[in-house]
């Protein structure tokens, strides 16, 4: 639709996801009070904090559920602020995962994953289906093609989900506190197919409160602290934060 | 007084009855129809398609069916529209019923989980996509029982089609009880034909209802 006003080709050094100056409020209440940073190819970036500090928030406005007052987003070369952008191109681009899974719960897991390929870029069905059972080989539910959600535990679940974002064969991958909804052990099933895509050199964006997992994937730390980037660096600066916010938030205290 | 109820009167009250049924299916198949697109519309990211829903509905919520039935055959035969005692009936009940189905299905559109519209848009399905493949097959489960349920409601409420002339079940006995004056007899009849239409319709509901807050797993 608008091709013109948002070429899809990129420089190839330009950042994935780019937030600079960006401003949200609910009513009024501030929810991002001039947010910036940017994601590279391939980098994992972690937003953390604590709730209610614009991180869910932000990680939603780069997929355009939400629109911001003020500031840019650019995101595959797309200007996510622009009126005018063709949203479903967006987000044939870029991959959302939420915390409450959202599987379809009328249609089998390998529907659930061949609906948007087939009805969305065309692909034909056969081919979908085996784009499907690809997916689901890559988040270890090969077994469960034909299962429906309600069938699976909340872990599997969660899998099947990141296995539908993955058919789209997005360039950039968000997700927004996919575990906390999972106990423990769940956990560790959804993190460690979250590890293997990050170490397939996949772009991504977590919201999480797993500090471990943070720790061990995160390319960048964005900690958000009352709508605003308080502090942000490389995984280091959870253990040795420059900030007493970000040390108080991390619980080593000072 | 005016001899006994024999096998003829029954057989032209059971002659109504199937006309009671028949008109109940127009109802249901007309009044569907429109009032799938009614719940369509209040539901529409138009607000002028959503205002047009919403007071369409609160027009005919707040006029009694038996007003309809006249306007429909009454007041258009006084504007010079003649138009059959079946006809009437058939569009009264389409335009009655179509204002409470598509009240009961925006409440069954919206019952499904908003999360459910996050996850089909971040998949980049279009609105009608998502709609079609998404929304109503989940919306239609939930709506199933509340919809037999109110089949209930359009069977009882087409008696009302006797004042039109239509005759169903009720003009039917009317009709009989004025050659017989068997008053309490013939409208007993009546009452049990209506009771063991409506009484099936009301324990499916009870049925459906149940089974599909049970959520029984389909074994694929």
């Amino acid at each position: 639709m608008n091709a013109h006003v948002n070429p899809p080709s990129v420089p190839p050094n330009a950042p994935v996801v780019a937030l600079r100056n960006v401003h949200k409020s609910f009513g009024s209440l501030k929810v991002l009070d001039g947010v910036s940073f940017t994601v590279g190819r391939g980098e994992v970036t972690v937003l953390i904090g604590r709730s209610g500090s614009g991180k869910s928030t932000a990680l939603r406005c780069i997929d355009r559920f939400e629109t911001i007052d003020g500031g840019e987003i650019e995101v595959c070369g797309r200007r996510v602020d622009d009126a005018g952008l063709d949203v479903r191109a967006l987000r044939q681009d870029v991959g959302i995962v939420f915390q409450s899974y959202n599987l379809f719960p009328h249609l089998t897991i390998e529907e659930n994953i061949t609906l948007a390929p087939h009805a969305v870029k065309k692909v034909p069905k056969a081919e979908a289906r085996a784009l499907a059972a690809k997916v689901l080989a890559q988040v270890g539910l090969e077994e469960k093609l034909h299962a429906y959600p309600e069938q699976l535990s909340g872990g599997q679940q969660q899998r099947a989900a990141i296995a539908r974002s993955l058919a789209m064969q997005p360039k950039v991958m968000l997700f927004d506190e996919v575990t906390s909804a999972l106990d423990p052990e769940l956990t560790g099933e959804v993190l460690k197919v979250i590890e293997a895509l990050a170490a397939e050199g996949m772009t991504m964006v977590l919201v999480t409160h797993e500090m471990s997992f943070a720790r061990g994937i995160a390319d960048q730390v964005v900690f958000m602290h009352k709508g605003k980037v308080h502090e942000a660096g490389p995984a280091g600066i959870l253990s040795s934060p420059s900030t007493p916010e970000l040390a108080q938030f991390v619980g080593t205290g000072f | 007084m005016g001899g006994a109820l024999n096998i003829n009167h029954l057989l032209f009250l059971g002659h109504g009855a199937l006309w009671t049924i028949g008109l109940s299916a127009i109802a249901l198949v007309g009044g569907g129809s429109f009032g799938f697109l009614i719940a369509l519309g209040r539901v529409s990211p138009s607000r002028a398609v959503r205002l047009l829903a919403a007071t369409y509905v609160q027009l005919i919520q707040g006029t009694p069916l038996l007003v309809i039935m006249f306007l429909s055959f009454f007041g258009l035969a006084a504007l010079g529209l003649n138009i059959s005692p079946l006809l009437a009936a058939g569009a009264s009940m389409t335009i009655f019923v179509a204002a409470y189905l598509g009240e009961i299905w925006r409440g069954c559109i919206e019952a499904v989980p908003k999360q459910q519209w996050e996850a089909a848009e971040g998949l980049a399905l279009s609105r009608s996509q998502r709609m079609v493949k998404v929304i109503l097959p989940q919306a239609i489960r939930l709506a199933t029982p509340p919809t037999v349920g109110f089949m209930v409601q359009i069977v009882k409420n087409t008696s009302l089609a006797s004042v039109v002339g239509f005759v169903e079940l009720t003009r039917s006995g009317q009709i009989i009880n004025n050659s017989l004056f068997e008053p309490f007899i013939i409208y007993s009849i009546i009452a049990v034909v209506y009771f063991s239409l409506c009484y099936p319709l009301s324990r499916l509901s009870r049925r459906l209802e149940r089974s599909a807050l049970q959520k029984k797993p389909a074994l694929a």
